[in-house]
């Protein structure tokens, strides 16, 4: 199937990875609002929503449906292009970012091996990095664009949790990618299943410090500042109504969604099961053992985000910042430079 | 000075150990009891396929009483009308006429008695006030409504079924209520 030098089969192949891995998001993001309200209602004695279909299921479809038909509104005074552009660049870095998770291993499908990763680049962790970067601008620009003040301060709060994390983050990852010495999701799955330890094992250390920036990155609480409905007016998204709103909302769970996997891939192993040996097994079990353990590592972290999520307080921005510059940094250098010296001196 | 309840305890004020300062090891002590929480019996009650029992001395809408013959007890003297203390209450008077013996229990009854809810304040004073047994207040609540006019009680809501031909009815009206199925368009 090679036309104009140009493997078509291999594109098709991809485009369908594509539109699977995207609405395989799409659901699990849908289902995490359900989830979200659930868990909500149960941690605070109340039962969630339960009157849409059968115990509620059919709730994110309603409030799909009830975005849709709320009224369109764009300020006057504001930027009407930028306004558009800030929750569309929201919700592409939140698809992009699932480029290069590896789902599994690679099965073979009508005499090709097919690979459960849409692109395993060689610097998969780089491009994480840079794509949940762009993320920011999303926020930044929507709060900025709609020309309120309350928007453009909460975006610049965004904006400065956002940078502040990531430097904690990035130096947490440096030192597990020490251990690993690849950048790639693919090795750094394939591994953790032949060293039969997750990398959580080698860093717990870097795993906290990674899951609590995660936490910062995703706008979660106890850091969703620049969020803050009830004592600072909102956020940056105080303009947007209707679609434009569920897109930044919606954003923000699929980010969720895919920083979880993420951090499965990373720390917990991916799709490897535990006390189970894939390599007995054959290729469509395989595959089906895998994509459990990650979607089922995934939805416990995405538990585990929404438990915090009903158990903490919102931080003040200072308290965020002391935590963030004071508290995670010099722990993740720590982490860092211990772990150089273990690598160092022990492990050659 | 003594302490009204038992309840009352001193706040710790002591400054936070290491272990608090890390703050990691409360956030766990917080987490479980949320998840305690997560899988404690839920209060919630489904409201209209379920609704509370209230106690007994509730006061919730008002019933015009009939006596044993299913005859209207309420004169229209307007004593609870009087003991209103959120003039909710209007009445009218009339007088019995030859043949109506069977329908009213005295010479004088209300040909028009209207309760406005949204005024009413459920304090129970007109029911007090009766000094013919003619209005209680029901273990019932008034339905939401869409207008303000359909809060305003005429007669034939207020009026209790008739004992001698509507039995069923009479006793649920009487506070064997369970389920308020009844909504007032």
């Amino acid at each position: 199937m090679t036309l104009l030098a140009f493997d078509w089969a291999f594109t098709i192949e991809k485009a369908i990875l594509i539109a699977i891995i995207i609405s395989i998001s799409l659901v699990v993001a849908m289902y995490a609002t359900y989830a979200e309200r659930k868990i909500a209602g149960f941690i605070q004695d109340r039962v969630g929503p339960n009157r849409a279909g059968p115990f509620g299921i059919l709730q994110p479809l309603a409030d799909g449906i009830k975005l849709f038909f709320k009224e369109e509104v764009t300020p006057n005074p504001s930027n009407k292009f930028l306004f558009i552009l800030g929750p569309s660049l929201a919700m592409l870095t939140a698809m992009m970012t699932s480029a290069i998770i590896p789902w599994g291993g690679k099965i073979e499908l009508g005499g090709r091996m097919v690979d459960l990763q849409v692109a395993d680049i060689n610097i998969g962790i780089l491009y994480i990095f840079g794509v949940v970067s762009l993320g920011v601008y999303g926020m930044m620009v929507g709060g900025w664009a709609s020309n309120n003040k309350y928007s453009l301060m909460a975006a610049l709060r965004g904006a400065s949790q956002a940078i502040s994390y990531e430097l904690a983050m990035g130096l947490a990852l440096i030192a597990l990618l020490m251990l690993t010495g690849s950048l790639s999701l693919r090795t750094i799955t394939d591994q953790q299943i032949h060293n039969n330890w997750w990398n959580i094992v080698y860093q717990p250390l870097g795993f906290l410090i990674f899951f609590i920036c995660s936490l910062a990155e995703c706008n979660r609480a106890p850091f969703d500042l620049p969020e803050a409905e009830s004592e600072l007016n909102m956020g940056y998204h105080q303009e947007y109504s209707s679609m434009k709103l569920g897109f930044f909302l919606f954003a923000e769970y699929i980010n969720m969604f895919i920083s979880c996997t993420v951090i499965a891939t990373l720390y917990l192993g991916g799709y490897d099961m535990p006390f189970v040996d894939e390599s007995q097994l054959s290729g469509i079990t395989a595959l089906i053992v895998g994509l459990l353990a990650l979607f089922g590592k995934t939805f416990l972290l995405i538990f585990v985000f929404m438990w915090i999520r009903w158990t903490l307080p919102r931080f003040r921005y200072d308290q965020l910042m002391n935590l963030g510059w004071k508290g995670l940094i010099p722990l993740a250098l720590i982490n860092m430079v211990l772990t150089g010296a273990i690598v160092l001196f022990m492990m050659k | 000075m003594e302490a009204l309840t038992q309840r009352a305890r001193l706040v710790d004020r002591r400054p936070m150990n290491w272990l608090e300062r890390i703050y990691l090891w409360e956030i766990m002590k917080g987490m479980r009891i949320t998840l305690r929480h997560f899988f404690k019996k839920k209060v919630t009650i489904q409201y209209p396929e379920q609704t509370r029992t209230f106690s007994p001395v509730f006061r919730g809408l008002h019933i015009l009483n009939r006596d044993e013959e299913g005859r209207e007890r309420c004169t229209a003297c307007g004593l609870c009308a009087v003991a209103c203390p959120a003039e909710a209450i209007t009445m009218e008077a009339a007088e019995r006429l030859q043949g109506e013996e069977n329908l009213y229990r005295e010479e004088k009854y209300a040909a028009k008695y209207e309760i406005n809810m949204l005024r009413c304040i459920f304090c129970g004073l007109c029911e007090d006030a009766c000094p013919k047994d003619a209005i209680y207040l029901s273990e019932t609540f008034a339905p939401a409504n869409y207008s303000r006019k359909s809060f305003i009680y005429a007669k034939d809501d207020l009026l209790i079924p008739d004992p001698v031909t509507q039995p069923e009815e009479y006793a649920r009206a009487k506070g064997l209520i369970d389920k308020v199925k009844n909504s007032k368009s």
